[in-house]
């Protein structure tokens, strides 16, 4: 991992971005729902212009449309979640409708904060049930399995509801070339948004020492088997 | 929080390094939310920490939404309001500052050894309400086989593999050293397997004796799950592949000749 100079961020030059993988499923997930339930998908993101990229593959997945909050600069969660809560409350109010579901990946691929979805249920004064890997909503309740200790842990919560979803709930689809046209048409609704002062102020970024090993090359090709065998022998796994 | 586990224990140390700490063990059946609540009201005007934990940290991020607090969490350092906690699953640090006037934090698993039982801890019970709460438990499907999670051997298979029957190769090796077998996102995303063999951020994180990574390319989401891995063999038929840079030996090979190798001369060392 390569840091920018100010060692504020990670250097994405040369990288591409993409969905994290919990938020895919929660994307995935939602659209199944509405396919066989009805209603509509919006997908909402907090973030740089080019972000605009990861909502087009959210609704070339089959979201119906996008909110996006458009801001390069740095948020905590708790930002995070006030700005997501505002525009939900706003989003509600233009459509006098509630959403019924509010879906979150359980932590995000990068900070890993672990509580932006519950704060955001807090903010709408909604249950909130994280970690979800099964998930099933049916007669204004949600039917949610959460992975634990030994097995899974069931909840069963009131719609509205906010879950909070991990990757390995559903297997999300590989988007058709017709659903990504479709999905560039579709409408975005982006303003600016600006975070409040953070109270977890992120100072820099670090890499920890210990990466970048030296491997011992035991070999090329199936020649190396030998090697190979006496190293499993002398880690007594063989 | 949840009994003396070993990551209860290890929250422990991290308390006791910020001052004097009252451990608490909460009962009853578990409901996120009022356990959050008993907890604040025990706490006080205190600081509040736990374990890093799925639940640990779902605790205290209601711990923090009750309060309007920041929350800081899987940290590896604390210093005053200075905190250093992990991101990208570990594979890099963050070092921030906490704007408040208590501080809400997680110990990041194994970064703080276990504090030696026995430990007196306060029983709470909280008061459930309405709070969402478990009404069922499911056992684990049993998949047959041992656990990723538990196993001391890993042998692991990435997009190099190629299909889903490319993995016999692997399940033969990995039977012949009671392994479990796993796999990168790739596999699980292609539907080669399914997602409880993905080893990674978003998967299991396994710490077997060795892990056995076949051409596997050693993307940051995979790193984050065989991190823990006491030695590391990497077989990639790319000198140049990621997955050499944290692997301890390394086979630069096609895995599809030297896995089915290893396991002839396996057999061959064991005289069968």
């Amino acid at each position: 991992m390569v840091l920018t100079d100010d060692g504020q961020a990670l250097q994405t030059r040369h990288l591409g971005f993409t969905i994290s993988p919990h938020e895919e499923c929660g994307v995935e997930e939602a659209v199944r729902i509405v396919e066989a339930q009805g209603g509509e998908v919006v997908a909402l993101t907090l973030g740089p212009a080019e972000a605009e990229d990861q909502l087009r593959e959210c609704m070339a997945l089959g979201a119906d449309r996008a909110i996006h909050l458009v801001s390069d600069e740095q948020w905590d969660a708790q930002g995070t979640a006030a700005a997501i809560v505002e525009a939900v409350r706003a989003a509600q109010s233009e459509d006098a409708a509630p959403f019924d579901l509010i879906v979150f990946g359980n932590e995000s691929a990068d900070a890993g904060n672990y509580q932006v979805g519950i704060r955001v249920a807090y903010g709408l004064g909604l249950p909130v049930v994280t970690g979800v890997k099964g998930l099933t909503v049916s007669e204004g309740r949600a039917r949610c399995e959460q992975e634990a200790a030994g097995g899974r842990d069931v909840y069963d919560v009131p719609l509205p509801a906010v879950v909070t979803v991990k990757e390995g709930l559903n297997l999300p689809r590989y988007p058709s070339v017709p659903a990504k046209l479709r999905a560039n048409r579709k409408p975005i609704d982006a303003r600016a948004v600006a975070p409040p002062a953070p109270r977890l102020e992120q100072l820099r970024l670090v890499v920890p020492e210990g990466q970048g090993k030296q491997a011992e090359v035991l070999g090329h090709g199936p020649q190396a088997a030998p090697a190979v065998v006496e190293v499993l022998q002398r880690l007594g796994v063989a | 929080m949840e009994g003396a586990d070993d990551l209860s224990l290890q929250a422990l140390t991290l308390a006791r390094s910020l001052g004097e700490a009252r451990p608490v063990r909460i009962e009853g059946p578990y409901a996120p939310s009022a356990w959050a609540a008993a907890l604040v009201g025990a706490a006080g005007a205190d600081d509040i920490v736990g374990p890093g934990s799925d639940r640990g940290n779902e605790v205290l991020a209601h711990v923090a939404a009750q309060l309007d607090l920041p929350f800081a969490a899987n940290v590896t350092d604390v210093a005053g309001e200075e905190v250093t906690r992990i991101r990208w699953g570990g594979t890099l640090l963050e070092e921030a500052r906490i704007h408040a006037e208590r501080r809400l934090l997680t110990a990041a698993p194994f970064a703080f050894e276990a504090t030696a039982g026995p430990v007196q801890a306060q029983a709470l019970v909280p008061n459930l309400g309405d709070a969402a709460t478990v009404v069922e438990h499911l056992a684990p499907e049993t998949g047959g086989g041992i656990s990723l999670s538990a196993a001391k051997v890993v042998v692991s298979g990435g997009r190099g593999v190629g299909s889903a029957e490319g993995f016999a190769i692997l399940e033969e090796l990995a039977g012949l050293l009671d392994a479990a077998v796993g796999c990168s996102r790739v596999v699980t995303s292609a539907g080669w397997r399914p997602h409880a063999d993905q080893v990674g951020q978003t998967g299991t994180k396994v710490s077997p004796d060795l892990y056995i990574a076949c051409g596997i390319s050693g993307a940051t989401q995979h790193i984050a799950g065989c991190k823990g891995a006491k030695k590391l063999l990497a077989i990639n038929d790319d000198p140049e592949a990621t997955i050499f840079g944290h692997a301890d030996y390394a086979v630069i090979g096609n895995l599809h000749e030297v896995v089915p190798a290893i396991t002839a001369e396996l057999r061959k060392a064991r005289g069968a």
